[in-house]
């Protein structure tokens, strides 16, 4: 990697940090505003920047081969994969011809105290 | 040390690079799955579960901003290290490996600290589902910290002698990649309430 670096421009690291610190900050001040989507943005987009950030400038990975952000990208997308398929099940109380087996518990036991409530 | 006597994970090239760093970023792309599916569980659940907030209040972003700080502070005194160890300064970049173990031990500590006012106020891991998740996934994370500091030390012990120096490389990716776990780790913890 010796001969990489050399022939790319050379990182300012301590300007990277400042930079990363200064991130940090507006990620903690975010909530103060008490906008939801405010606070959503300056979270976990500040914290992409973050990752891409450290994964450019300290880890160097644009100056791997190519491959490594290939690998990198591949395992990346299995996480959304393994999201898009368990999610559903986790997120949702019933779906076509299945219900959660909790979710119908709850729902009896709610429907129940009603008729009680009713009778009385 | 010869060329004959040294480690095939830095003779050999077999992929356009080192072995060794090549298995670094095996390593990474593993434990990429590994938290990637922990923290992907980890929002699902949360998303579907409103009530999580009433926990998660009880985190203390201080603690986290704190601690996120001092990792990307060891970030920075690592990737200084490689610096040093490609201009052939083993003992600086030793000098500055040591003050990312510093940077580690402040993390652990902290991080005892934190987790020991959380338990005694009664939220442990069997708590409730959130407690769970942010004792795994703080703990994992933690064991990567503890794992990552102890082989800092190793490397630090030769390039403290001018051996090895690119080792100094493969041990900061990987500590890099550690803080890049925590930077998602903080807001979703300590911030998303």
């Amino acid at each position: 990697m010796a001969h990489a670096h050399a022939t790319h421009h050379p990182i300012n690291y301590i300007r990277v940090w400042f930079i990363l610190v200064l991130l940090l900050i507006v990620s903690v001040a975010g909530p103060f505003l008490g906008i939801r989507w405010v606070t959503l943005l300056t979270a976990f987009g500040i914290a992409c920047i973050k990752a891409v950030m450290v994964a450019r400038n300290f880890m160097h990975i644009n100056l791997e081969q190519r491959y490594i952000s290939y690998v990198i990208i591949t395992v990346l997308v299995f996480m959304l994969l393994f999201f898009a398929g368990v999610s559903p099940d986790v997120m949702k109380k019933e779906g076509s011809g299945w219900v959660k087996p909790s979710w119908k518990a709850a729902a009896a036991a709610s429907s129940a105290a009603q008729g009680g409530a009713a009778h009385h | 040390m010869s060329s004959a006597a040294r480690p095939i994970a830095t003779t050999r090239s077999a992929a356009g690079m080192p072995t060794g760093k090549l298995a670094v970023w095996w390593v990474i792309a593993s434990e990429i799955v590994i938290f990637g599916g922990l923290l992907a569980s980890y929002i699902m659940h949360r998303l579907a579960h409103d009530a999580w907030s009433a926990q998660a209040a009880h985190t203390n972003t201080w603690i986290g901003a704190f601690n996120t700080m001092v990792l990307l502070t060891s970030s920075l005194s690592a990737v200084l290290a490689h610096q040093a160890a490609e201009r052939g300064d083993g003992p600086k970049a030793a000098r500055l490996l040591y003050a990312t173990v510093a940077g580690a031990l402040t993390f652990l500590v902290v991080k005892a600290f934190e987790w020991s006012g959380e338990i005694g106020e009664g939220f442990t891991i069997t708590s409730s589902t959130f407690w769970s998740f942010y004792y795994t996934a703080a703990g994992l994370h933690a064991s990567h910290v503890i794992a990552g500091a102890i082989l800092m030390l190793f490397v630090a012990a030769d390039a403290r002698r001018n051996l090895e120096l690119h080792r100094v490389e493969l041990i900061g990716i990987y500590w890099h990649f550690v803080d890049i776990v925590w930077i998602f780790l903080f807001p979703l913890l300590y911030i998303a309430k």
